[in-house]
């Protein structure tokens, strides 16, 4: 093969092709779920309601009541109340844990291993792979709430049975609306998740040390549980990230507060916009030195 | 000899529609450190060269790399790629440019396999149904089908570079950028890069190789650029900057003083005499009319020699220091 007999310049001009953005997606998610350090912190997240349903069966909480905010002498009645004790536990320490450490990973990981780089290079637009990033993470937050919520469902009804589910307030209903309440409550334990995923994906795209990233986003999970707690800080407790994080006790009343709800849902959108868009604004511009 | 090459070169300028593949203009990078990178350099590299972009570690070479590709914003100056303005119009060119920058990386714990997996799946560009042919023949061509199984991890060094190579060629280029291809590979890995280069040349890729080892590239090169703290001090074929060199002439003789005469006699300067040799830069004097000027005079020549430096002398004088910082 001469020279002369080469077209100089032969290569077609590059198209983009159809389901491209499906193959980025799934391409992600292997990256994610393939990892094993992202499949043992699932399992750890899986003993948890174990754990829990094992303990309460062992030595069972007494007194009477609604079961206070952990639902915990309920479980006894019904299996399903487990799900919600599970949740209710993780939701202030190991669920933004686990949060603060993939979405570490997902800008600061690829460029401390210098993975970003030929990301880039590939080409994969900046703005498109926050996208596909952010989704991985969403998905991987969505597989932490699942793997608690299902695990603590089987513990709980093999430990307990599913009994007779009582909503707050003394109307017992049937066991498929119980898992019907209770799915919804996972699904809002999942989307209140959303603001600190963005605040994470942000932190992660001005470092390079996803260790750093992932305190970072921790940090300031921890600070607003912190302030949250703090009664004369009432007037700007609304707006922190964590605020509405319990609210989804009321999805197990007779009448839930739907506003409430609502109400959170909609600051959890107001700091993905906010941090995405930082988070954007940041990245479309940096300087990929990794 | 001079002129003919001169001859030669002149239709060689005139044929292609794009002449050039790389161009900027004062491409300059002043970190926020201060440090400046890259300083007002104005690289061309015309369609189908090898260009060898030559300099030691820290000249700017990687750091000129990253604003070509567009990892980096230039703080001033402009760079097109392919015809492309970048990095405003990267994702039109970059499917065009298979790259190596400053070494291979990836995912320490997947397949080979699977990490140029990962690229090909993240590349818009990239048919679905040709992935599999595709991610076979870029591992052949580099060697590694037996290994591609093997986790990341648990590569040489070579095969790492390798595998960086394998991803490069992905799909058809028309451009590649290879920052130390070299780096880490035995000789025997090290003749395989520049074949590959050779091969590839030969298909009508045009590549840009950057090294600090200048004899690792400069079999391969048709072209050459040379960094120096941050400025591209030298550009121009290999034969051009070859040519650049003085050629000196030494003369072995028992009668050193009598060549010497003879020397200045036929208009040489700066003769410097030693033990039983003289030298001096030869200027427009024919290594022919010394001979026979010495003949003449009667001084007896036991050898005698027209030698013009070593490229690598070039590199020493131009860059102020030596290219192999081991050495």
């Amino acid at each position: 093969m001469s020279l002369a007999e080469m077209p100089v310049g032969l290569a077609a001009v590059p198209r983009r092709q159809r389901g491209a953005l499906a193959r980025q997606l799934r391409s992600e998610l292997r990256l994610v779920f393939g990892r094993r350090r992202n499949l043992i912190l699932l399992g750890a997240l899986g003993a948890i309601p174990l754990a829990i349903g094992i303990a309460v069966k062992v030595s069972p909480p007494g007194g009477q009541g609604d079961g206070g905010p952990m639902f915990l002498n309920r479980i006894t009645d019904s299996g399903l109340f487990l799900v919600l004790t599970a949740l209710f536990i993780t939701l202030n320490l190991f669920l933004p844990v686990v949060v603060g450490i993939i979405a570490a990973d997902t800008v600061a990981g690829e460029a401390q291993i210098g993975t970003l780089r030929y990301l880039l290079g590939v080409p994969v637009r900046r703005g498109r792979l926050l996208v596909v990033k952010g989704a991985g993470i969403a998905a991987y937050a969505f597989a932490a709430v699942a793997t608690i919520a299902i695990v603590a469902a089987i513990a709980g009804i093999s430990l307990f049975g599913a009994g007779s589910f009582t909503l707050l307030g003394g109307q017992t209903v049937s066991v498929g609306e119980g898992l019907l309440r209770i799915l919804g409550v996972s699904t809002y334990v999942w989307l209140s998740l959303s603001g600190l995923l963005a605040v994470g994906l942000l932190i992660s795209t001005l470092t390079e040390v996803p260790m750093g990233a992932m305190a970072g986003t921790l940090g300031f999970a921890v600070l607003s549980l912190v302030l949250d707690s703090i009664p004369s800080l009432h007037a700007i407790q609304p707006g922190l990230i964590s605020h509405y994080w319990q609210s989804f006790g009321t999805l197990i009343r007779v009448g839930p507060d739907y506003a409430a709800l609502g109400k959170h849902l909609l600051l959890q959108v107001v700091y993905v916009a906010i941090a995405g868009g930082l988070a954007w604004a940041r990245f479309s511009d940096a300087d990929v030195t990794s | 000899m001079t002129v003919l090459l001169e001859g030669e070169e002149a239709p060689a300028e005139a044929d292609t529609s794009h002449p050039l593949v790389i161009e900027t203009h004062g491409l300059t990078k002043r970190f926020r450190s201060g440090q400046v990178a890259v300083d007002h350099i104005d690289l061309e590299v015309e369609r189908g060269a090898v260009y060898g972009f030559l300099g030691p570690n820290g000249s700017g070479k990687t750091t000129t790399i990253r604003m070509l590709l567009g990892l980096i914003r230039p703080t001033e100056g402009t760079v097109r790629l392919l015809d492309d303005p970048m990095p405003q119009r990267a994702a039109q060119a970059l499917p065009k440019v298979g790259a190596l920058v400053e070494g291979p990386a990836f995912h320490p714990y997947l397949s080979g396999w699977s990490n140029l997996e990962r690229l090909d799946r993240m590349d818009e560009t990239a048919d679905p149904r040709t992935h599999q042919e595709r991610l076979e023949k870029a591992l052949a061509r580099v060697g590694l089908s037996a290994a591609s199984g093997k986790k990341f991890r648990q590569y040489s060094l070579g095969m790492k570079q390798r595998l960086g190579i394998a991803a490069a060629l992905l799909q058809p280029r028309e451009l590649l950028i290879l920052d130390e291809p070299t780096n880490g590979l035995d000789p025997q890995g090290t003749r395989e890069v520049r074949n590959l280069i050779r091969e590839l040349s030969a298909d009508g890729l045009t590549v840009l190789v950057s090294s600090h080892l200048l004899a690792e590239v400069e079999q391969v090169c048709t072209h050459v650029g040379i960094m120096s703290v941050g400025r591209l001090v030298v550009q121009g074929t290999l034969e051009d900057l070859r040519r650049g060199g003085e050629t000196t002439i030494t003369v072995t003789t028992s009668k050193p003083d009598a060549a010497r005469a003879t020397l200045v006699k036929l208009g040489l300067s700066d003769v410097t005499v030693g033990q039983d040799e003289v030298h001096a830069p030869l200027g427009d004097v024919t290594p022919e009319s010394v001979t026979i000027a010495l003949v003449e005079a009667g001084v007896p020549v036991r050898g005698l020699a027209a030698t013009r430096p070593a490229l690598e002398d070039l590199f020493v004088d131009i860059t102020g220091e030596g290219f192999d910082v081991a050495r």
